[in-house]
């Protein structure tokens, strides 16, 4: 863990780089001082998102690991360490009332240490069933046997072919952990309301994947996207297979009226594709057009709120002419894009969480209230300032863009 | 009140042709006139059984006085082509749609008698494009109007439509939108398609289809023209297939090219008369339509006896398609690979 790797939050995005890593030093000298020191700064009341706290509180968030290893050496009380949390988020034994809520509900991140089947382990039979399934599925898709709905979501292919291309990136790259998840309704129409980062949208595709394996039903997440994705060939006739639909009023209440969980990031492009400076800062949410057509269908807005995208392309600049020739909205340059070229395309591998907040119930209205632009402006207003302030929370609660 | 008179536009082509025969069958209907510039072919004739042939240009005035005389008192307007090549080319085919309708609605409009019509519409009204909704509702009007072809002169034909039920307000006026026809029977530049052993596609394209059996075509209007049912309706069967899927349930190959070499592929198919394609048919290749048929069902009171699946597969069967890829072969190869596995095992 250099310093250089490590991205701040962005309330110390002013302070120049000497500085932080003078700070950083100062911490390091502290924590070698004593790491008892370092407690009250670590059990989730920092709040030195807007207020410019003391030096050395933030300056040691980016510094977890060494501070944990010098601790043990520099002859630290066997007590100390036992405040600090793993770096992998999983917490020691007894440390459960200094975490916040969010640290109670984490799952364990590390997946791969979980008991799995050996292959050597697997008899003939359950080897013949993956085969018979795997050759069903392939006989299925060469004679077209299998349903589409009017929207083209065709849920095989999504189930089969998109969801396994996006799930090592989540349990692996990525390594979500979501929170939270009981506030995503079982049945029934749902709108899910998200900030949106990150140069490409893979926010959204995380989002799905979470939804689909975590969620205790499995929902698909139908989401809502910008016309540019539907005229670009193949990623338009993707997106449609796999649930997706154009961002547009009648869709919308089509889908949650129908009893699916849509997903909606009204930041669109100016979210998506906000410089690296801007990173959670949530931008205008659209014209509000989502919040009227929860409130027609009368199903409850779920506020999402996503940290750990904003760092997987941070977006330093951005060639304007260039977007203007390919008809882009933005053409971004980012540390590695387009300087090394395809290997650019690799996402850093940041530490993810998705939090979904609590139902923001709009079934009290009636259908003329969605036509009152004023109740329209305050419910999006309202999603807009939860999804923040959990943004904020999160944050200060993430020692580490990389680590978590 | 049912009809006593009809008068069916289009009557030599397949829907003018079997509505007719439909409406001949019921005794309680006291003349049925078909109208077209050519007879209809000995097979279509034969099945009209006492529907009488009239050889008339509807462009031609004298469509009144066929209307007068008659005492007509339903018009099915069945006609509006959407084939150029049919009609003798694309300004023919402009000219037997929208004057004709003009001319056809001038005639209606002095006869007194004349107290329904119905429009046999397409669902290309809605045009067909990336940024439309998904799903369309009656009450949407396309994104952009429709630039040419079959879909530019529908919209106009119905807006003329439009203007004949506000002048007759006596006159109960039913617009149908429908979508792609299929069946074991008809022959349209749909079914050709499908019909070429190897189907070329446009790469990163894939449409959502919604089709409609014409014998559930025949079905709507023949409702149509028994009873008061005003309004414009969109006539399309639940649910829907991707054109790859659709390729593939026929047993066809599918060969995407890339967009650069379609126009030149579809012209040397159009040019060898393999089959007619127009360019609003290409873009409804490409991103498909999907209407919502709600009105239909509650309203008009009709529910297709077909899906778009049952539709597609019974002209797969109907027509006798040799599948290239036969879903039996495949599972015969599935049965072989699965027995090896278990010999291996």
């Amino acid at each position: 863990m250099t310093e250089a790797r490590v991205i701040p939050l962005h309330t110390e995005s002013n302070r120049t780089e000497p500085a932080r890593k003078q700070a950083a030093r100062k911490s390091r000298a502290q924590a070698a001082r004593s790491g008892v020191r370092r407690e009250p700064a670590r059990t989730g009341v920092r709040s030195s998102m807007s207020t410019t706290s003391s030096a050395p509180a933030p300056a040691q968030q980016p510094s977890p690991v060494p501070a944990q290893a010098s601790a043990p050496r520099n002859g630290a009380p066997p007590s100390a360490p036992r405040s600090i949390p793993l770096p992998g988020g999983i917490t020691g034994p007894g440390t459960g009332e200094e975490l916040s809520p969010v640290r109670v509900v984490r799952r364990p991140a590390v997946a791969p240490e979980q008991p799995e089947p050996v292959p050597a382990q697997t008899t003939a039979s359950e080897l013949e069933e993956k085969l018979a399934s795997l050759l069903g599925f392939l006989r299925r898709r060469l004679t077209g046997d299998y349903h589409v709905d009017e929207f083209g979501f065709d849920s095989e292919f999504a189930d089969h072919i998109v969801m396994p291309l996006l799930r090592p990136l989540y349990e692996h790259w990525f390594r979500v952990e979501t929170i939270g998840m009981s506030n995503v309704p079982t049945t029934g129409g749902a709108l899910l309301v998200a900030n949106h980062s990150g140069t490409l949208p893979v926010d959204a595709m995380m989002t799905t994947v979470a939804l689909r394996d975590h969620h205790p039903t499995g929902r698909h997440l139908r989401m809502l996207g910008a016309d540019l994705l539907f005229r670009t060939p193949m990623l338009g006739s993707i997106s449609r297979k796999a649930g997706h639909t154009l961002a547009c009023n009648p869709d919308a209440e089509r889908l949650l009226n129908s009893d699916e969980l849509v997903g909606v990031w009204p930041e669109g492009y100016k979210g998506v594709g906000k410089p690296f400076k801007d990173r959670y800062k949530l931008q205008r949410f659209g014209r509000g057009g989502f919040v009227s057509a929860a409130m027609r269908a009368g199903v409850p807005i779920i506020p999402c709120s996503i940290v750990g995208a904003e760092e997987i392309y941070p977006l330093i600049g951005d060639l304007k002419p260039l977007a203007r020739l390919f008809g882009l909205p933005y053409f971004p340059i980012t540390p590695t894009f387009p300087l090394l070229g395809p290997l650019g395309a690799v996402p850093l591998p940041s530490k993810w969480y998705i939090e979904f907040g609590e139902p923001i119930r709009t079934d009290r209205y009636t259908a003329a209230e969605a036509d009152d632009p004023m109740l329209v402006f305050n419910i999006t207003d309202q999603v807009r300032e939860t999804i923040q302030q959990t943004l904020y929370r999160l944050l200060s609660q993430r020692r580490n863009a990389f680590t978590g | 009140m049912g009809p006593s008179v009809v008068l069916v536009t289009g009557v030599s082509r397949f829907i003018g042709a079997h509505l007719a025969a439909r409406l001949a069958a019921d005794p309680s209907i006291d003349r049925v006139l078909g109208v077209d510039t050519s007879p209809p072919t000995r097979d279509l004739l034969r099945g009209m059984g006492r529907a009488e042939f009239v050889r008339a240009d509807i462009r031609n005035p004298l469509i009144a006085k066929v209307i007068a005389s008659a005492e007509v008192d339903t018009v099915m307007h069945t006609s509006l082509s959407s084939s150029p090549a049919a009609s003798g080319g694309r300004v023919a085919m402009k000219e037997m749609n929208v004057i004709g309708t003009m001319q056809l609605l001038a005639a209606c409009q002095r006869s007194p008698r004349v107290r329904r019509f119905v429009l046999k519409s397409t669902t290309a009204v809605y045009g067909s494009s990336p940024r439309d909704p998904a799903i369309f509702t009656e009450a949407m009007a396309p994104k952009a109007l429709p630039s040419g072809g079959w879909a530019k002169d529908a919209f106009e034909i119905e807006g003329y439509v439009r203007g004949f039920g506000r002048r007759r307000p006596d006159v109960s006026v039913t617009v149908l939108r429908f979508a792609n026809f299929i069946g074991p029977r008809i022959d349209t530049s749909l079914t050709r398609y499908f019909a070429l052993p190897v189907v070329p596609t446009v790469l990163g394209y894939d449409a959502r289809m919604q089709l409609l059996h014409s014998e559930d075509a025949l079905a709507v209007l023949e409702q149509a023209a028994r009873r008061d049912l005003p309004g414009v309706f969109n006539v399309g069967a639940p649910g829907i297939l991707l054109l790859s899927q659709a390729i593939r349930r026929a047993g066809r190959v599918q060969v995407s090219l890339p967009s650069a070499v379609v126009g030149p592929v579809s012209s040397f198919i159009r040019g060898a008369r393999l089959v007619d394609m127009t360019p609003e048919q290409m873009r409804f290749l490409n991103f498909g339509r999907v209407v919502d048929t709600d009105l239909l069902r509650d309203t008009f009171g009709f529910t297709p006896r077909w899906t778009t699946m049952q539709a597609f597969d019974d002209f797969v069967h109907g027509y006798k398609l040799r599948p290239v890829i036969s879903p039996a072969r495949v599972s015969a190869v599935e049965k072989g690979l699965l027995a090896t596995a278990r010999a291996l095992l």
